[in-house]
């Protein structure tokens, strides 16, 4: 779209949500997509981890030359290496996922790197629509399936929702052919992580209906009787025009109707 | 003998009878019959002095002459209305009172359209749970933008700082950031609680925590004063940790306020948020509304059996922007697709605003949409049930109220548009 604008998908290894298996992030690939869709052949795909992963091969094979990766060992903080990393290169846009599906997930990778660069950040985004010298216009994706548009000073930083464009297919081939630049770095362990216990995801109790009725009869009504709203307004006499507008009016009050 | 005594021990302690009441009372055709049951309504003694009970007397003789038992006390809740009675509990409820605190847990809530979600009240109870381990800790809820929110005692607020400001509307997540590191300089709250939320939540408290430099717990679902579980790597893993001063909680994580009310004072905080802007928001866009899933859809109009004009219901659809639904007679009888089906064999919704036209509201559609939060119905049957469920009921044919509000709606967007060309002038 616009040649000079340097885009850098942020990439991470994924966790299939049945098998557990090691995969391409669904929202990461999501990131590829969307900067393949801003820079063509001018993206670039960093990966802060284990260059020997076979994942990123998957992210390579999206039609990636080449993939550029900040080695560390596992259990240490991608952060450090990320900043320094987007210091010494001129980036524009910059483009992760909204959650890792491994490890914390929690989701603080793009705020920090929005703090520590002083970025602005769009979070969950849709789409984005147009690029210019300073700034951008990007869709977001709201919850119950809305859009909001904003516009973004570059350089920014945006994580990429599910709603994004779905990432293309990876070839196999290609993906291996492509070529990793691997950067040492200094890295730093995650000591705050070393402490805490981390264990397989207990079913969590459902909330149980606790009905505060006194008598029989009142715990048999709570679970015989149809849902009663608490005393709607009923227009029986009116015109259809007024009867309309209440309706009308209600809508608008929701901000349902804009 | 001792039959002899106990006879003379009941005549020496005077209790008589009297064979001419006892006959009237047998006698329900007695012209005194009437007179002497009710003399006898208080004390009635038996012949040897024991207190007796006469179960006949309770209960009444109900519409088709079969005698009643009024166990729930159905008939004078009838006579109240139902207002009275909420008004009625809402007094009885206790006042937790904190009276000058040494201590703040801040409660940023979501407030989707103005109105404190569940998962906003969860967080509340929670923010409970912790003050109670502590001493004279006030719950003070952080709202912005608009408030139409009324039970805020009820959810258990102690403080309330609503900030509406015009800045704060809309998509403003630095004004709102601002506002909240102002609050953290102020009052340096024990812990910041934040819903996990799409809503704005999560967002806002990334921000903070970054901002803050403080590590927040995500996802995190059970909690006391030393330690947080949290949910990682995509749900698969749970992480036991010391509890940080930021936490982002999942739905559910306690149960809401119900047994006591709350004070709800006004705290004072002194705003001036002079941000650099760098995201500037410009509005929401159309999108179309039928693509939306129906599950998650906002505002959705419902058709049922009382549409006969179908080509106007998806105009009008089309025109107020919602999303389409039906219930199961008009998806049977083929006039919409089953994937548009409400109710409990096909979508369960959770639209914020249901209007429901032409449907009566058979039980298993009242489950479908059980999480509504308003309810609007359209019908020529006064008694149905969707009518009892219903905020705003409209008894009329749908035909003409559907054709006046698509007029409205196609008046109120060509306004809209003329205002904007003017701005644009």
């Amino acid at each position: 779209m616009q040649p000079n604008v340097n885009v850098i998908s942020l990439v991470s290894v994924g966790r299939h949500p049945q098998s557990g298996r090691a995969r391409r992030a669904e929202q990461d690939g999501r990131a590829v997509e969307l900067g393949l869709k801003l820079a063509g052949k001018n993206l670039t795909v960093v990966h802060a981890g284990n260059p020997q992963e076979p994942v990123l091969r998957q992210y390579a094979g999206m039609g990636l030359s080449s993939l550029t990766v900040l080695e560390q060992a596992q259990g240490c903080d991608a952060l450090p290496a990320l900043v320094s990393f987007l210091t010494e290169n001129s980036v524009n846009i910059v483009l992760t996922g909204v959650r890792s599906e491994n490890g914390e997930s929690s989701g603080m990778l793009p705020y920090l790197l929005a703090d520590q660069l002083n970025w602005p950040l769009v979070p969950r985004v849709a789409d984005i629509v147009s690029v210019s010298a300073e700034s951008a216009e990007v869709l977001l994706a709201l919850p119950r399936g809305q859009r909001r548009s904003v516009i973004v000073t570059l350089p920014f930083i945006a994580s990429v929702d599910n709603a994004a464009q779905e990432a293309r297919q990876t070839a196999f081939g290609p993906g291996l052919r492509a070529d990793f630049h691997v950067l040492a770095m200094d890295t730093v362990v995650d000591e705050a992580a070393h402490q805490w216990k981390i264990t397989a995801a207990k079913p969590r109790p459902k909330r149980l209906k606790v009905v505060k009725a006194k008598t029989a009869a009142d715990r048999m009504k709570a679970a015989t009787a149809k849902p009663v709203g608490s005393g709607g307004k009923i227009m029986k006499n009116e015109t259809p025009e007024e009867k309309a507008k209440a309706i009308f009016d209600l809508l608008l009050e929701e901000k349902v109707v804009r | 003998m001792s039959d002899f005594s106990s006879t003379a021990r009941s005549l020496n302690n005077g209790v008589r009878r009297d064979p001419r009441n006892e006959w009237i009372a047998r006698n329900r055709l007695h012209p005194l019959h009437d007179s002497v049951m009710s003399a006898r309504q208080g004390e009635v003694r038996g012949p040897s002095g024991l207190l007796r009970k006469n179960p006949h007397i309770i209960g009444f003789i109900g519409p088709n002459g079969i005698k009643r038992i009024d166990r729930a006390n159905l008939s004078s809740t009838e006579l109240n209305s139902k207002k009275r009675t909420s008004e009625a509990q809402e007094t009885l409820l206790p006042l937790h009172i904190v009276e000058n605190p040494d201590g703040y847990i801040m409660v940023v809530a979501d407030m989707v359209g103005g109105r404190l979600t569940r998962h906003d009240k969860d967080i509340l109870g929670l923010a409970h749970q912790l003050a109670t381990e502590k001493a004279a800790v006030a719950v003070v809820l952080v709202c912005f933008g608009e408030n139409k929110e009324t039970q805020f005692d009820l959810a258990g607020v102690d403080r309330l700082i609503h900030l509406a400001g015009q800045e704060f509307n809309g998509f403003a997540p630095e004004a709102r950031l601002a506002a909240l590191e102002q609050i953290e300089t102020q009052f340096y709250p024990d812990y910041w609680l934040f819903p996990d939320s799409v809503n704005g939540g999560a967002d806002l408290a990334s921000r903070l925590a970054a901002r803050l430099g403080e590590r927040p717990a995500t996802q995190a679902w059970q909690v006391n004063g030393t330690q947080t579980i949290c949910r990682g790597a995509s749900s698969s893993v749970d992480i036991s940790r010391a509890t940080p001063r930021i936490l982002m909680l999942l739905e559910e994580c306690a149960d809401a306020i119900d047994r006591t009310r709350h004070q709800v004072l006004p705290l004072a905080l002194d705003v001036n948020v002079n941000t650099k802007q760098r995201l500037f928001d410009q509005g929401q866009i159309a999108v179309d509304s039928n693509a939306v899933p129906l599950a998650e859809a906002e505002f959705i109009l419902s058709a049922g059996n009382g549409i006969h004009n179908w080509d106007q219901f998806h105009a009008a659809a089309a025109a107020l922007g919602a999303t389409e639904g039906a219930s199961r007679v008009a998806v049977d009888d083929g006039f919409m697709p089953r994937s548009r089906q409400v109710g409990a064999s096909g979508t369960w919704v959770t639209a914020r605003v249901y209007v429901a036209v032409g449907i009566s509201g058979a039980i298993q559609h009242m489950q479908g949409i059980g999480q509504c939060d308003k309810v609007v119905a359209i019908n020529t049957d006064a008694g149905c049930d969707m009518v009892k469920r219903a905020d705003l009921a409209v008894i009329a044919d749908s035909e003409e109220i559907l054709a006046e509000l698509t007029r409205l709606a196609q008046q109120h967007a060509s306004l809209a548009s003329l205002e904007e060309k003017s701005d644009a002038a």
